[in-house]
């Protein structure tokens, strides 16, 4: 079935974003306006947005420590994203949260999460939670090639299938463990061949052709939704920077620049923008007139985020418990 | 009043929870048909279905994460670990996630979760069933921590745990499951942060926490034969402490024993001894003394075990030893 222009204009509106945020978070990260991590999604977006594209406002998420693409993609708003990248109270989690933890229960995001596996059997719960109170909600849970070995995976798809739970476990493969290579950390080429081990179907997709990665989706939310149970999709595709902006060449000590260059020459939003002029759904002019406006709301973000206060020392103890404080 | 067991305390909890709020679901391993090894959840899976009683796998990390992601977006579920030793094997669901969501979103989000538990050893269960790794989770942020030591306060904390919005870590000890106390039919709560003096007494404080309370009970009618008159002060939840109760009993006597069956080293005890050299240590007359479990593995050879667990052979000769300042 063809995708209406507007749905694929705004699937190029938020890839352009996530693009754009991450770059001027390295920039800023390089100018020291950025404390902490800041672990970056760049060359990744098409699987944050070809996902979320099939999901509603109410259907949740769980994010990882490169969470950014995955929130912006749900929804959440730049300017308390940046705040929370400063550490301002303006910030979604009022400066205390930082990169790794953003979340926003209003459009389902629950939280980016710096434990590698950690959202796993959080999605699967959420899921859980949808059966229970009857709603057609889906869940959707992002992890990295390297969590698909941790225990927590091997849980949750087990939990979820057993359970036939409304989840959606979509594995981003981007090739690397921090610096380990995924040849190095897995015996099996394909991780989506772990689906077979849970009765659930298991689909490895291009992760930087974001109609693919939409397809994919689509087709595992009618099934959560019909109660059928849960998927797994793998979507390969690769991390242009390093593991955080704090690694040496962006990752050029464990990976060649020839390696980088390659992935690079497939960018994902260059392609999605090819193919959007190719098929006479938007002109050159129209797509650029895109980008400037998310420039601007980019720029406003830092305006904001720069603008903010600092939390007060007090609110140290607010917020520990709920109710209190 | 009637009498029922601890254990028939906690079932009913339970019970009158399910049957008030359709969001009370029970998630643990063998809780259904069997009803929990030490039969806890006993008939409520009959009751309430197999939906709402659910019989997990063995996969501790992933079935208390999903209660995270349940509590998350509006379930209230009550997770068992068949015993503590096991939340070692989901420390980062219980410790990284469920403790502090709260507090790292900002405020955003609540995890309204009881993860039930047992502790204590004298079933001949070595070193892996036995532990009373309480204070573990007196460390971490975010938790409360119930600890009832009788089955009137078994049914009430239990009430007031699923009841609250925050995660709280309820604490049982195997050796009460079969002890019968006062427990009203009707729905009740009782508070957090509220110690109870459970022996009034004027020359030696024991705070005593779980089943050291009856062993301390114990201890103080060997020690008024003696013609020494012991207070015992039972926390009944370790996070909220009731500092106010101990210190006030500590400002009458001047003489303390803390005893906690966790291991001496950084236990509860320890803590409660810290708090009472910092806030009165000016009405001390004699050193804090703590009775508590040896810094070793719990054995398995019977009288090793003995010797392992702290009771009245133990408070005696600290009694003695206090009266004679």
């Amino acid at each position: 079935m063809p995708i209406e222009r507007e749905i694929l204009l705004q699937m190029y509106q938020s890839m352009v974003t996530i693009r754009q945020f991450e770059e001027r978070i390295a920039d800023l990260y390089a100018r020291g306006l950025v404390p902490g991590l800041a672990h970056l999604y760049t060359g990744q977006e098409a699987v944050a947005v070809g996902i979320c594209s099939a999901l509603r406002d109410d259907d949740y998420i769980t994010s990882t420590h490169r969470g950014h693409g995955h929130v912006i993609a749900k929804g959440s708003k730049l300017n308390e994203m940046m705040a929370e990248l400063f550490g301002k109270k303006s910030g979604y989690c009022k400066g205390k949260g930082g990169s790794m933890h953003i979340a926003d229960m209003d459009i389902g995001i629950l939280g980016a999460n710096g434990i590698a596996g950690g959202g796993l059997p959080i999605a699967t719960g959420a899921g859980w939670s949808a059966k229970w109170r009857k709603t057609d909600q889906v869940s959707v849970c992002f992890f990295g090639d390297n969590s698909s070995n941790n225990g927590t995976f091997h849980e949750s798809l087990n939990l979820a299938a057993q359970f036939k739970l409304p989840v959606i476990y979509v594995c981003e493969n981007n090739l690397y463990g921090i610096s380990n290579p995924h040849e190095n950390q897995t015996p099996i080429r394909d991780l989506s061949v772990r689906a077979m081990a849970y009765d659930m179907p298991g689909q490895t997709v291009d992760g930087n052709s974001v109609l693919e990665v939409f397809e994919a989706a689509q087709k595992a939310a009618k099934r959560a939704r019909a109660q059928e149970g849960p998927s797994l999709i793998e979507c390969k595709t690769y991390r242009w920077r390093g593991h955080h902006e704090g690694d040496p060449n962006q990752g050029e000590r464990y990976r060649s620049r020839e390696e980088i260059a390659q992935w690079r020459k497939k960018d994902p939003v260059e392609r999605f923008a090819k193919y959007l002029i190719k098929e006479k759904e938007a002109t050159k002019a129209e797509l650029a007139e895109l980008d400037d406006a998310v420039t601007a709301r980019i720029n406003e973000s830092v305006e904001f985020a720069r603008s903010s206060e600092f939390p007060l020392l007090e609110e140290l103890y607010h917020d520990i418990y709920v109710n209190e404080g | 009043m009637r009498q029922i067991t601890y254990c028939k305390a906690l079932n009913e909890a339970l019970d009158q929870c399910m049957a008030a709020d359709d969001a009370v679901v029970l998630l643990g391993e063998d809780i259904g048909q069997f009803g929990g090894v030490f039969q806890v959840t006993a008939g409520l899976m009959n009751k309430y279905g197999k939906e709402r009683v659910v019989d997990v796998p063995i996969a501790e990390a992933g079935f208390v994460g999903a209660g995270v992601g349940a509590a998350l977006t509006g379930m209230r579920p009550v997770v068992e670990i068949m015993f503590m030793d096991f939340t070692t094997v989901c420390m980062d669901m219980i410790v990284n996630q469920m403790a502090k969501m709260h507090y790292m979103f900002g405020g955003r989000g609540k995890v309204p979760m009881v993860l039930r538990t047992n502790i204590g050893a004298g079933r001949g269960t070595a070193a892996q069933h036995s532990q009373s790794l309480q204070s573990w989770f007196m460390q971490v942020p975010g938790l409360y921590v119930a600890a009832p030591a009788t089955p009137y306060d078994a049914k009430g904390l239990l009430i007031e745990a699923i009841r609250n919005d925050n995660p709280v870590m309820f604490v049982e000890h195997k050796k009460l499951y079969i002890t019968k106390g006062d427990v009203p039919e009707e729905d009740y709560t009782v508070p957090f942060g509220k110690a109870a003096i459970r022996h009034e007494g004027s020359d030696i404080t024991i705070v005593a926490t779980l089943a050291m309370v009856q062993r301390a009970l114990d201890a103080a009618k060997l020690a008024a034969e003696k013609g020494i008159s012991v207070e015992v002060i039972d926390p009944r939840t370790l996070v909220p402490l009731d500092k106010e109760t101990i210190l006030n009993s500590v400002k009458k006597t001047g003489k303390v024993i803390v005893s906690d069956e966790g291991h001496k080293t950084c236990g509860a005890a320890a803590e409660i001894s810290a708090i009472i050299a910092e806030e009165a240590v000016e009405y001390l007359k004699a050193p804090v003394v703590r009775v508590c479990s040896p810094d070793t593995p719990v054995p398995f050879s019977p009288p090793l075990e003995q010797a392992f667990i702290p009771d009245v052979k133990d408070l005696m000769p600290a009694i003695e030893r206090l009266a004679q300042y």
